[in-house]
């Protein structure tokens, strides 16, 4: 072990995290799952399924929906990401959030992170989407416990919400 | 067992030269990576072979879209997002965009690339029977030079392709020839979305003067490799649709397929579904109205 350390030393990695510029010591190829909730505390970013089927670790890269437990470190290089604990501060979020709260959206809570921040980069990509769309937008993110309806009624409401303000 | 990310090396060179010079350095030692959706899930499992990787994703010389006037050329590094949202290809190619739609959710089209689906070989991947219909061929680079084959002689077995280990795929190339035919893309799966398909079918289709003109067809999941169904289209050139035809195709497509029972469906099935695949293909074929 400590031989394999020696030949893969760790790397240094620079991105912001939810607007804080930061450099971070890490092995190239640790999952920036990982490097988020370990090394940052930031634990808001949950781990499911660990193979890109569950969207529990969703987060925004550069503006992009990803996966973040199918991304090495090393790329995140460079990058701007944004966490749940960053998406708080946001008016859009808060709208997400509240609509969460009003139509059940949360239940267990730990797919809840990975929906609001789905739901986020929907409306911000387009900002009144059909229901459909809505699905379709939440489609790579599993919940066991609501049955779906309640969140898809949720992004809806923060629809609506959305142009009334 | 779980990965030790300190038992992995993992660079990013920035620019295609430089990971060239690498991959021929020791071919066979990088496995390169672009958006992860398939290597990330295999080194989270224990089971990626590979210890040196290097990335390739981002790289501009792959992520480039080039249309010209006969000729349209995918970056291998363009994502299922950036296909499906892509003008041309929705217009000339919609085949591919349909099949860039039902990749995945919304995350893994962000970060899964033409490249890597093509390089993966999964005989299941949605993407793939397009290439096929379409004819695609795809530009190769290595250090030695390019070269273009033909996309249908690349797969040369399960999860097998003809890619040279100092090798890279730069671009994916379209010819502008389909834009009169009909177009028709079928996926078969336990649900209509987030689900690895039993059968995929995209299919082109020609009809005028009251028969077949031309016809292109091609499957996933039914054989080791994406399969184009070239003894059943040409039982159907040159024939009027009508319920001799759509049996006579059932027959052929179920007879051609070459599938396996597996923990997603079996090879009857299978068989069966491609039959039924084929048949309402020609049904909507004949239908339709390709003349724009």
């Amino acid at each position: 072990m400590s031989e394999s350390l020696e030949r893969n030393p760790k790397c240094e990695v620079t991105f912001t995290v939810n607007g804080q510029a930061m450099s971070l010591q890490v092995h190239a190829m640790e999952r920036l799952l990982d490097v988020l909730r370990h090394e940052l505390g930031l634990t808001g970013t949950k781990e499911g399924c660990g193979e890109g089927e569950c969207g529990s670790c969703s987060i925004l890269m550069d503006g992009v929906l990803v996966n973040s437990c199918l991304i090495p470190a090393l790329q995140a290089h460079g990058s701007k990401i944004l966490t749940i604990e960053g998406v708080a501060a946001n008016n859009l979020s808060r709208a997400l959030q509240q609509s969460f709260l009003e139509c059940g959206g949360a239940q267990c809570g730990i797919c809840t992170p990975g929906m609001i921040l789905a739901a986020f980069h929907l409306l911000s990509k387009k900002p009144q989407p059909s229901l459909d769309e809505i699905r379709e937008g939440l489609a790579g993110n599993l919940c066991r416990c609501t049955g779906y309806m309640q969140i898809v009624e949720a992004v809806d409401e923060a629809r609506r919400h959305g142009t009334a303000t | 067992m779980r990965a030790q990310p300190a038992e992995y090396e993992l660079v990013a060179p920035g620019n295609l030269p430089a990971v060239l010079s690498l991959l021929a350095q020791k071919p066979g030692e990088w496995l390169p990576i672009a958006g992860g959706t398939d290597v990330m899930v295999q080194y989270s499992a224990g089971t990626l072979a590979a210890q040196r990787l290097v990335s390739i994703w981002n790289l501009p010389e792959l992520r480039r879209i080039e249309d010209h006037a006969d000729e349209f050329q995918i970056g291998a590094g363009c994502t299922y997002t950036e296909l499906r949202e892509h003008a041309v290809v929705n217009r000339e190619f919609a085949l591919l965009a349909s099949a860039a739609g039902w990749t995945g959710g919304i995350a893994n089209q962000n970060r899964g690339t033409i490249g890597g689906n093509i390089v993966n070989g999964s005989p299941a991947a949605d993407s793939l029977p397009a290439l096929l219909v379409y004819e695609a061929e795809l530009i190769l680079v290595s250090q030695r030079g390019e070269r273009r084959v033909p996309y249908s002689s690349f797969p040369i077995g399960y999860r097998r392709t003809r890619l040279a280990p100092d090798e890279v795929i730069r671009a994916i190339c379209l010819k502008k020839h389909f834009s009169e035919y009909y177009a028709h893309a079928r996926k078969v799966g336990a649900r209509r979305a987030q689900a690895i398909s039993k059968v995929c079918m995209a299919a082109l289709g020609l009809f005028a003067e009251g028969v077949v003109k031309d016809v292109r067809l091609a499957m996933g999941s039914v054989a080791p490799v994406p399969l184009r169904l070239t003894e059943t289209e040409r039982v159907l050139k040159g024939k009027r649709i009508d319920s001799t035809l759509l049996r006579l195709a059932r027959t052929t497509a179920g007879a051609e397929v070459q599938p396996i029972d597996d923990i997603r469906s079996t090879a009857r099935y299978r068989a069966a579904v491609a039959g039924n695949l084929v048949a309402e293909f020609l049904e909507q074929l004949s239908v339709s109205r390709t003349t724009k």
